[in-house]
């Protein structure tokens, strides 16, 4: 063997020790800024927990019928009498605790991403700089194996709602960012002129003819990162998170298929009912004009 | 006389990373391909000079890329500019500081642009009273003013539909009312009604100069088409290369064209639909061969001039403003310089 590479190879494995690098980053955080995290993860698990003791306290029968009359509204009778039928579904094969858990987490760390993404979002769409760090930034977040997040996570907040929360945040925030971004970008240069012409201030200008515009791709950011959300949730479940999860991990665990199908499907149905109901509050009133 | 609307004083407009030194360097007489070749920086718009009486309609003319749409943005900075000045009413919009730049924009410009940039989440009414709200006008106000443009631009049922239910014509009418509703002293139209079918903009062109009857504003007009400069046009400019090449009336333009480049927006119209009385005559024919018969004024168009001297069938005396005989119109002069127009077609 000649490549010099390989050779080098040969002599040792760890010549970029990236992973001992993490370690020690992590533990260097761990070490020196306890307290910071320790507040955060206070304020996430007194958030999340207000939402989850909220939805569990209210009687499903309300919840049922609350969700029926916000289909109705949303898509018409067909999506009214789907959605009264699968919860109906979920509450009758016995998942409805746990379900409402799943929607607590997939809300609060919903609720999180947009928080923290929609205003990322306008800044890219307004700074090219920004733009520039951010990207890679978000392609690094949605491409790295959802479960690895769990491990820095556990380490820093401990194990229950909240490692799954902050975990859940990271993986489903890219896609609000991106679809902000991009939907003012997209706003055409004579609408933005118009703005300008009849005198918009800068903020006026995002409120009055950016934003509302980009509205219906914000939208589907919006959408997509509660699947995420609701998909990361799940998973979550590996560190103590709670809800539908738990169901899925003990299905595999006591390679129980009934359980895994049970619980499997009461997720689709959460997920379809949330996608539907999302998804058409991104349609404008017209379509956008050419 | 009064010191004109707008006063456009040496405007330049650089594009590029370094405009102030490829300002020195066209400053110091080098060309702008010149200033292209060491800088890399575009001049857009060139030591233009201008001035727009108020209540008048001055077209902007040229082909894509002569600069006229940065032209017409620099007016209201849209696009800021390199050099010069901008005086409306006296006061010099170019050095305005952004608060005030504001408050001017608010008060005396609004622009119509030509894709409409209508705000498709505002329903017609509020995209009219756009401009209102933006300048903190109440609702109820709005609404009032609003319904009062619509009136006038036609479109006051549509009141509550959204641009995205509405036809091109239509969604430029609202683009025009919106303009209109903030009540303005100088409307920007940049080739707005250049994405129109041929029909639908002669009409926009009527409503705009009914508009203009009513109340006077002073419009300052992009267009890339003759045809329609002229029609609407109480003074055109024409631009090349950020330059401005030929300021005039229609009927200055069409018979004193400075050079080629004028001279080419002249195929395919009917230029000779702009020839008066003066142009039709025989300079030849004056007084000697005329005696006492029928005569019509210097400015008369060629349609009352062609209605005369074939009604008459003699020779018709074309008088100056001191009724002095100028020369003399016949059937044949008449072919003669329409003939001669001809050619441009």
């Amino acid at each position: 063997m000649s490549d010099p590479l390989l050779k080098l190879l040969e002599s040792g494995r760890d010549l970029l020790p990236l992973g001992k690098w993490v370690n020690v980053g992590v533990k260097y955080l761990l070490d020196n800024s306890a307290a910071a995290f320790d507040w955060v993860g206070h304020v996430v698990e007194a958030f999340a927990q207000s939402i989850e003791a909220g939805l569990i306290a209210t009687p499903p029968t309300l919840m049922i019928v609350a969700a029926l009359a916000l289909g109705f509204w949303r898509l018409g009778w067909r999506f009214a009498i789907f959605v009264g039928a699968a919860l109906l579904l979920i509450a009758l094969t016995g998942f409805w605790p746990q379900t409402m858990v799943t929607l607590g987490l997939t809300l609060s760390a919903t609720i999180i991403s947009l928080l923290f993404g929609i205003p990322l979002g306008i800044v890219c769409a307004r700074r090219d700089r920004v733009n520039a760090w951010v990207r890679p930034a978000l392609d690094f977040m949605q491409t790295m194996p959802a479960f690895v997040y769990l491990i820095p996570a556990a380490m820093l907040f401990g194990l229950g709602r909240v490692p799954g929360i902050m975990a859940t945040v990271i993986f489903a925030m890219p896609p609000v960012v991106r679809l902000t971004s991009l939907g003012i970008r997209q706003v055409s240069s004579e609408q933005v002129e118009a703005g300008n012409a009849f005198g918009c201030t800068s903020g006026q200008l995002l409120f009055k003819v950016q934003l509302p515009i980009a509205m219906p791709t914000i939208m589907a950011g919006v959408n997509q990162t509660i699947m995420m959300a609701l998909s990361m949730v799940i998973i979550a479940s590996m560190v103590g998170a709670g809800g539908l999860g738990n169901d899925v991990l003990a299905s595999i665990q006591r390679l129980d298929i009934g359980l895994g199908f049970e619980s499997g499907l009461a997720v689709v149905l959460l997920a379809i009912i949330l996608d539907r109901l999302t998804e058409s509050f991104g349609v404008s009133r017209g379509t956008r004009e050419s | 006389m009064a010191d004109a609307k707008i006063q456009v004083r040496n405007l330049y407009k650089i594009f590029g990373r370094r405009p102030e030194a490829a300002f020195g360097l066209l400053k110091q007489g080098r060309t702008k391909d010149e200033v292209f070749k060491q800088t890399g920086n575009v001049c857009g718009v060139n030591d233009v000079s201008f001035d727009v009486e108020e209540g008048e309609i001055y077209v902007l003319m040229g082909l894509s890329g002569s600069g006229k749409s940065t032209l017409i943005r620099l007016i209201n900075r849209l696009v800021e500019p390199t050099a010069g000045a901008i005086r409306i009413d006296g006061v010099d919009v170019a050095s305005l500081p952004q608060a005030e730049l504001l408050k001017w924009r608010r008060k005396h410009m609004a622009m119509v642009f030509q894709s409409f940039a209508l705000m498709p989440h505002r329903n017609v009414l509020d995209n009219v009273g756009f401009g209102l709200d933006i300048a903190g006008c109440k609702r109820a106000e709005r609404d009032d003013a609003s319904m009062k443009v619509l009136r006038q631009v036609g479109l006051d049922t549509y009141a509550s539909k959204y641009p995205s239910q509405l036809s091109g014509g239509m969604q430029q009418r609202v683009g025009l009312a919106r303009a209109l509703a903030v009540d303005p002293d100088i409307l920007l139209m940049d080739e707005a009604f250049s994405a129109l079918d041929p029909l639908k903009r002669i009409e926009m062109q009527g409503l705009m100069l009914d508009l203009q009857r009513e109340q006077k504003r002073t419009i300052l007009f992009v267009s890339h088409d003759l045809e329609e400069a002229l029609r609407i046009g109480t003074r055109i400019a024409i631009m090349e290369g950020g330059n401005l090449v030929q300021v005039g009336t229609a009927h200055q333009i069409i018979t004193q064209p400075a050079d080629d480049y004028v001279r080419k927006f002249f195929k395919g119209v009917d230029t000779a639909r702009y020839l008066t009385a003066a142009d039709l005559m025989d300079p030849a024919l004056n007084g000697r061969s005329y005696n006492g018969g029928p005569r019509v004024p210097a400015a008369t168009s060629l349609n009352d001039a062609m209605k005369t001297v074939l009604s008459l069938d003699v020779p018709v005396g074309v008088i100056d403003g001191k009724d002095q005989i100028m020369g003399c119109m016949t059937a044949k002069s008449l072919l003669i310089k329409i003939s001669q127009e001809a050619r441009h077609v």
